[in-house]
């Protein structure tokens, strides 16, 4: 009996013991990022093939910034999934990293909730001024007229990427142009069995978002009103949604396996030959780690209506690109402005965006020839005249989420075999912004 | 065998001590002392029940009448009071986020019945079926335990895999092996969604029936089983006459647990279906997730939570009442 008695309270200290000691290692890790003046927490989202090929690349910039600067930063690379909660997460506790990227369409969302340090003339001028930043990449970091939430990192506009040999086996030579010749080019490939024209991400909704973005614009449509309340039932919108999921409905050029597609599968059914095209933004670094060689594909820009990209009713891609903010409660804040410097100082903006294929949004380091070669220049030039940016609003994430899942379930709808209407597209939208309007 | 001695030891070392602590009654603090350490005991226990259960789940009632957007959540003590908003958001039916949460309340329910009813028939069926002792039966009970045995993200992802439409072992032998379909079926989207669900669910769920179960059935004295043979009771018979009536009280609590976790049940859809669960398959916990993480309105999420919270208490309450009573009857 004794001995019995003696071993529970010899477990009871033994878990409490251990439950101080999780508490206490908990706290130290969480709040430890920034009491240190030599030490910095940085969250990367993840750019390279996987977030073993982002450690890679970035962990030697960061061993040259210790050098320089003697701070020492501490890298987590945060995958796409969970980069978003986290960040939330952080917000609330207010127990964060110090430095974070966050995907430019968040900015104004992450901007309402206050977390982020405002990039106001004075933080600016510490990393060497607003103007050192291309503009359109800029129109991506917050609310109009206020100051950024956020300094661009990574530019990266969307392309028509094509497998050579497919179009050469059906006889195509040219990229389609418009949305008929892309149609009609996904036709004569979809003929052949188990072969397809164009690939999607059915069940991706971020990705449903940049697509029917950009066709909104070529109908004449914004998803918000200009005082920034959501407005998805237009007639240009419902065309927008309408014509990206006849693509599988209708037209048939997409395979209706990838209504379930998330997880980039299109991207690897174009490596293996099973779709000819995929409307992607800087795809070159992921076909590289798919085993495609870089004379297998070509880029052109993503189809328009008139064939000729340019603004307005002939956008073809959305500024899309990744951000690197300052949380606000950084205990370092010279420390992280410092390591901003670094991060969009010249010679870093090429290694960087020359290792994840993205364009870099610092004048000086875009003019490089390095990304003047064909598939770079492509992209280049699209940020440069025919890409806009997402409706910058603090609704912009529940707007993702909604719109993407209306998309989605299209998508479904289209898989399944049922009709595609304008009626049903716009009863999916009317309820995503019902949902939006309710709180 | 041994599980009938271990477990009738407990109760008689109970009564054991249980008759010296009377004899001593006059002492009184022996008697405290005796009294108060298993509350002792029970102490750092109670203490983090309070910290990891109890402390989050009224904070999560407080935040159910705040609006609490992201506008608030760096600083969420600012967030205006909104009364009963967020809980007239939520049950205004006519509305649409009243309406998808009511849908979602419905699969739920018409999920959780089919999952819990097939989990404990299928777990019932395996442990009266291995009730008597033969060759295999130790691999077999472990090989059924696999399913409990596995992480759950493991096994989910593994089945979200089986379930892809163009190269998932589902369709692989529903399609082009057994040629039941004419074309391969979607089963992460649209309708189908709700079968991949339940069958998952149903997968993972029933192994703890079983073991339950098994463990209900050891208790049952053998002689109950011969003197029904002797008075030529048939199996059938046995079953429903022995078996099932001496496994009520295992059953009781079982059907509840297996109810609460499917009814909560949040990592086998979200895993399934990642974000955005299909309609048909829109499970009450991943609606919330939505409501609140995706669309950062944790207000509302917290309002749906406490509903949920609410729901589960009244159907717990009533259950346990019915059943009760429904022995104390039964044992008169």
């Amino acid at each position: 009996m004794r001995s019995i008695r003696a071993a529970a309270v010899g477990a009871v200290t033994l878990s409490l013991a251990l439950a101080a000691s999780a508490c206490g290692g908990g706290s130290a890790t969480g709040g430890g990022s920034g009491d240190s003046p030599k030490t910095l927490t940085y969250w990367a989202s993840n750019q390279g093939a996987s977030i073993e090929v982002d450690k890679k690349v970035l962990q030697p910039e960061l061993d040259k910034f210790e050098k320089e600067t003697g701070i020492k930063v501490k890298l987590e690379v945060v995958p796409w999934s969970d980069l978003l909660n986290r960040i939330l997460t952080a917000t609330t506790s207010g127990q964060g990293p110090d430095v974070l990227n966050i995907g430019n369409t968040w900015s104004a969302s992450l901007q309402a909730t206050g977390a982020l340090l405002p990039w106001d003339g004075k933080n600016f001028d510490a990393i060497g001024g607003r103007d050192r930043f291309v503009d359109s990449a800029l129109g991506s970091t917050g609310v109009q007229g206020e100051d950024p939430a956020a300094v661009p990192l990574y530019s990266m506009a969307y392309a028509l990427y094509y497998n050579k040999k497919m179009f050469a086996d059906a006889g195509i030579s040219e990229p389609p142009a418009t949305w008929d010749e892309l149609v009609e080019t996904g036709r004569k490939i979809s003929k052949d069995g188990g072969k397809w024209g164009l690939g999607a991400e059915g069940s991706n909704l971020s990705n449903n978002i940049h697509q029917v973005f950009v066709l909104g614009k070529q109908h004449g449509a914004d998803f918000f009103t200009a005082d920034g309340k959501p407005d998805f039932t237009s007639d240009g919108a419902v065309a927008a949604v309408k014509q990206y999921v006849d693509l599988m409905a209708k037209d048939k050029v997409v395979a209706p396996g990838n209504a379930e597609y998330a997880q980039n599968q299109s991207l690897s059914d174009f490596a293996k030959g099973k779709t000819a095209m995929v409307l992607w933004q800087t795809a070159s670094a992921t076909f590289k780690s798919l085993g495609m060689k870089d004379d297998e594909w070509g880029v052109a820009p993503a189809p328009v209506p008139s064939g000729a990209p340019g603004t307005g009713k002939a956008t073809n891609s959305m500024v899309a690109g990744i951000n690197l903010a300052v949380f606000k409660n950084t205990h370092n804040r010279d420390g992280a402005t410092e390591f901003v410097k670094f991060m969009t100082s010249d010679a870093e903006q090429k290694i960087l965006n020359q290792a994840y294929g993205s364009i870099p949004p610092v004048k000086a380091a875009q003019a490089d020839p390095a990304f003047g070669a064909p598939s770079t220049a492509v992209l280049r030039e699209t940020l440069a005249t025919s890409a806009a940016a997402l409706p910058q609003v603090p609704d912009e994430s529940q707007f993702e989420t909604a719109v993407g899942t209306a998309v989605k379930e299209l998508f479904a709808d289209a898989a399944a075999g049922r009709a595609v209407t304008t009626e049903s597209v716009k009863a999916r939208l009317a309820k995503a912004q019902q949902q939006m309007l309710a709180k | 065998m041994t599980t009938t001695t271990a477990t009738a030891r407990p109760g008689a070392r109970a009564a054991g001590t249980g008759t010296p602590g009377a004899a001593r009654g006059g002492r009184r603090p022996g008697r405290l002392r005796r009294i108060g350490l298993p509350y002792l005991l029970l102490l750092p226990a109670l203490l983090l029940e309070l910290l990891v259960h109890l402390v989050p789940m009224v904070i999560g009632i407080v935040m159910s009448f705040k609006e609490l957007t992201q506008f608030y959540i760096r600083d969420w003590g600012t967030a205006p009071w909104t009364g009963l908003d967020n809980y007239r958001v939520s049950v205004d039916f006519d509305a649409p986020v009243g309406e998808a949460l009511l849908h979602s309340f419905l699969v739920t329910c018409v999920f959780t019945v089919l999952s819990v009813g097939l989990c404990w028939l299928i777990g019932t069926a395996a442990a009266v079926c291995m009730q008597d002792a033969f060759r295999g039966r130790g691999v077999l009970r472990a090989l059924f335990l696999v399913p409990y045995a596995l992480p759950v993200y493991a096994a989910v992802i593994t089945w979200a895999f089986m379930f892809q439409h163009d190269n998932g072992l589902v369709n692989h032998v529903l399609h082009d092996q057994l040629g039941l379909t004419d074309k391969p079926s979607f089963w992460l989207i649209g309708d189908n969604s709700f079968i991949a669900l339940l069958v998952v669910s149903v997968w993972k769920g029933w192994p703890f029936a079983f073991l339950i179960v098994m463990a209900g059935l050891q208790n049952i004295p053998r002689e109950l089983y011969e003197a029904a043979a002797l008075d030529g009771a048939g199996t059938w018979q046995q079953i429903r006459r022995i078996t099932l009536p001496s496994l009520r009280p295992v059953n009781q609590v079982l059907v509840l647990v297996l109810f609460l976790w499917t009814f909560n049940d949040f990592n086998t859809p979200y895993v399934l279906f990642g974000k955005a669960a299909p309609e048909a398959a829109d499970l009450i916990s991943i609606h919330i997730y939505q409501s609140s993480f995706v669309t950062w309105n944790f207000g509302t999420g917290s309002a749906m939570s406490v509903l949920l919270l609410l729901f589960l208490l009244l159907v717990t309450g009533v259950y346990l009442f019915l059943t009760s009573r429904g022995r104390k009857t039964a044992d008169v």
